[in-house]
């Protein structure tokens, strides 16, 4: 990568859009299949066509996380398609897809086109599947197909038996033996991409908040990330403590919740109730911060717009250390119980080759023995100055991503204890100045399922002229498809609570 | 075994008494927001417009808050510039008619319970199929924590089942995106009569922030005859519950906010 044209830009960070080198297309290509060869990720892969009428430029994002470096490349793509990167660089197969859907411009030898949320393209008359007439009918594609005796297909969804968000998957089985899973998704498309256009506007951060509703602090604090990187605004450091602090709390509540699903999968009861209770614990702290259990309205550009005051700190330790007590508890009993190992261990198993490939990112990821996480690789917010251990496993099962957690789970927990001990003085936030036009930002968060990527390009008046959001779950479907290769249909509950990826952030 | 049974001795029992008794929230807790309207400067709409989904009106007809919109979220309380609105502790906010979550800033009038022939029918087991119609997570995850020990609706009858067939209801929560509408009206049309909708947050009532967007539809309650709307961004768990048991005349307590 060292004869790389890209622009270098690190997360948190905005540049001129001048500075983003326009490449040709072959040069564009290969310089992010060589990344991505080389073991780089491709954090971002999108489509923009503010630019004259009837071009689409492509735009890559490419992470190196050993130099904490994100690297920017753009084409401009004139005619109706392009050759898709897809072949050589499996890992930007569902961005190509959407490039298609968006903008109706075809990666030529893609070898799965297919549309990701069944909505019109973004340019009328432009349509990637020459579609016309009432426009896309949600889950109407071709689906794989396994022919032969005794082959039969399943379909789920999109409504699921659970309380959970919409989605279809489509089995190819042989008895009980999955061959092959498809994932069709779409039913949650809201339209947030779309809406984002043209902002900041007064529902901005709260579109952001709700673009995947159990992640909300992350998000936002992308969000915000871009906004102050565009304004030049510095986040006073107990403001960042705060956001950090929030972010974990998050995590914790997600990750606890996730242990009790997977407990309540393999039918142990005790882990799976105690962690459900438990899992409110955390949330409530979220609300003893901010009245909010989702943490709602209290990361804001400039900082955070509650404090926590001496009381609320002692009873946040407090509760805190009770709520880890019990989750200690309830999830050393998984580890004990052998009727519990028995289910988890070699169940749902990713390689760490697949996991790269696929560029898979979070929990997912390091249970596969990949040492990904924005925490420690672009570190922004507190986690500049201090370090999360990453946590990370072998085996890429069950096993390994619910032990991930648990361990997320004790760092997370003394990461909150050791800032809420040194809470520093001063102001949470800050007031943030007009944003910058012209520009280009990029914010890389560690959410709680993995790496949140949001990127802003203003115009000549300092407004979003596209806003892309990557949600971890958007990279990591296709990791739960490949996880029940060769495994039985019913351990398909187990293989999808495992990975815990979301709908919406994925549908937008 | 015998760590399980340790463990579960350690746990200890966890169930809210109420509705006998309603836990502390939080004190910042943001419930039914209470607005001194009548001290309001004349021409002041500082809150409409700060407001993220338009849900206040101020007019010749006063001042109307649209619990139905509302995302209780802080922007309107930060705008006031004479410090009028703010957030109360009060969790109650569930109603049976849209319209009456167009509300005045005072009193809010609470659900009624459903006439005595149908409760007769669902009043002490009510079984429920959930539908996430562009739910964003939220919403469903506060209504899964209603079958967790603390809240433990099942004590009231009160259960989410996994076939329409076996429902008495659906409850909605998201914006109905267009991609999930038909199988919206497909998971409707299964549940046999006579058939309960509940609206759970307020992208089910109104669409929420999404309001207006070309990929939903505002809400559910354009197409689905909607009994109970319980309002929230997500709605607190007690809320929902406290709407639920309203519903089935199961809390004897006044119909209206003090
Ligand atoms: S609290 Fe409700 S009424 Fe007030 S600004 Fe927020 S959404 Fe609007």
């Amino acid at each position: 990568m060292s004869d790389i044209r890209f622009a270098a830009i690190r997360t948190g960070q905005a540049i001129s859009r001048a500075r983003i080198p326009q490449v040709p297309f072959d040069e564009f290509r290969q310089t992010v299949v060589a990344a991505a060869a080389e073991g780089r990720r491709v954090a971002a892969l999108f489509g923009d066509a503010s630019g004259p009428p009837g071009q689409v430029d492509l735009y890559a994002v490419l992470a190196d996380g050993v130099r904490s470096l994100l690297h920017v490349g753009q084409t401009p793509i004139e005619v109706g398609e392009f050759a898709a990167l897809t072949p050589d660089c499996p890992q930007v197969h569902l961005f190509e897809r959407e490039i298609a859907e968006q903008f109706g411009i075809v990666p030529a030898g893609h070898p799965w086109l297919k549309p990701v949320r069944f909505h019109a393209s973004y340019r009328p008359g432009c349509d990637a599947w020459n579609r016309s007439g009432a426009g896309p009918v949600v889950g109407v594609l071709d689906f794989y197909r396994v022919a032969g005796d005794q082959v039969h297909e399943v379909a789920v969804g999109p409504v699921h038996a659970g309380v959970i968000e919409p989605g279809h998957f489509r089995f190819q089985c042989h008895g009980e033996r999955v061959f092959h899973l498809e994932i069709s998704l779409g039913y949650q498309h809201r339209g947030v991409s779309r809406a984002l256009v043209g902002g900041p506007k007064k529902r901005t951060v709260h579109l952001l908040e709700e673009t995947a509703g159990d992640a909300s602090i992350g998000h936002a604090t992308a969000y915000c990330q871009i906004v102050e990187a565009l304004a030049g605004t510095q986040v006073p450091i107990r403001g960042e403590v705060v956001r950090g602090v929030a972010l974990e709390l998050e995590r914790l509540a997600n990750h606890t919740v996730d242990l009790g699903a997977l407990a309540g999968d393999v039918g142990f009861l005790p882990t799976a109730a105690f962690c459900g209770r438990i899992r409110g614990d955390f949330l409530n702290l979220t609300a003893l911060i901010c009245g909010s259990r989702f943490g709602r309205g209290l990361v804001r550009p400039g900082g955070a717009a509650f404090d926590i005051d001496e009381t609320r700190r002692v009873q946040c330790l407090e509760r805190l250390d009770a709520a880890v007590h019990d989750v200690e508890s309830a999830v050393s009993l998984l580890w004990n119980a052998a009727s519990v190992q028995a289910r988890f261990e070699g169940t749902g198993a990713v390689s760490i080759e697949t996991a790269r490939a696929l560029g898979l990112v979070g929990p997912a990821a390091r249970a596969c023995g990949l040492e990904h996480d924005a925490r420690q690789d672009f570190p922004s917010g507190i986690f500049r100055f201090v370090q999360v251990p990453v946590s990370v496993s072998l085996s890429g099962d069950v096993l390994a991503r619910a032990y991930i957690r648990w361990l997320e789970i004790q760092r997370s927990a003394a990461f909150i204890r050791e800032q809420l001990h040194s809470l520093p003085a001063g102001p949470v936030r800050r007031e943030v100045a007009p944003l910058g036009s012209g520009q280009i930002a990029i914010a890389l968060v560690e959410g709680w399922r993995g790496e949140i990527c949001h990127v802003a390009l203003t115009d000549a008046y300092g407004c979003f002229s596209n806003y892309r959001i990557v949600d971890p779950s958007f990279h990591n479907w296709a990791g739960l498809a490949l996880a029940l290769r060769d495994q039985q249909i019913s351990d398909f509950p187990l293989c999808n609570k495992s990975f815990n990826l979301s709908y919406c952030g994925h549908d937008l | 075994m015998i760590q399980a049974l340790l463990a579960r001795l350690r746990q200890g029992h966890r169930t809210l008494a109420y509705p006998k008794g309603v836990p502390t929230l939080p004190d910042r807790f943001r419930g039914l927001p209470i607005v001194d309207s009548s001290r309001c400067p004349a021409d002041c709409r500082d809150c409409a417009n700060a407001c993220p989904t338009d849900a206040i009106a101020i007019d010749d007809r006063g001042f109307r808050l649209d619990l139905g919109r509302c995302l209780f979220c802080t922007d309107c309380v930060e705008a006031c510039p004479d410090g009028l609105i703010r957030h109360s502790q009060e969790y109650r906010l569930s109603v049976r008619r849209r319209e009456d979550l167009v509300y005045d800033g005072r009193t809010l009038k609470l659900a009624e319970a459903l006439d005595q022939k149908t409760r007769r029918i669902f009043g002490r087991s009510l079984k429920l199929r959930q539908v996430s119609a562009g739910g964003s997570g939220a919403c469903e995850a506060d209504l899964n924590v209603l079958g967790t020990v603390v809240f433990d609706m099942g004590r009231f009858g009160i259960q989410f089942v996994a076939s329409p067939r076996h429902a008495d209801g659906i409850v909605v929560t998201g914006p109905v995106s267009e991609n999930m509408r038909t199988a919206l009206l497909d998971t409707y049309a299964a549940v046999p009569a006579p058939k309960l909708v509940i609206a759970v947050g307020a992208e089910a009532i109104s669409g929420g922030i999404f309001r207006g967007h070309d990929e939903v539809h505002d809400g559910c309650g354009a197409l689905l005859p909607v009994d109970l709307f319980i309002p929230g961004w997500p709605p607190h768990p007690l809320t929902i519950l406290d709407g639920l048991l309203r519903l089935l005349g199961r809390l004897e307590e006044p119909g209206q906010t003090a």
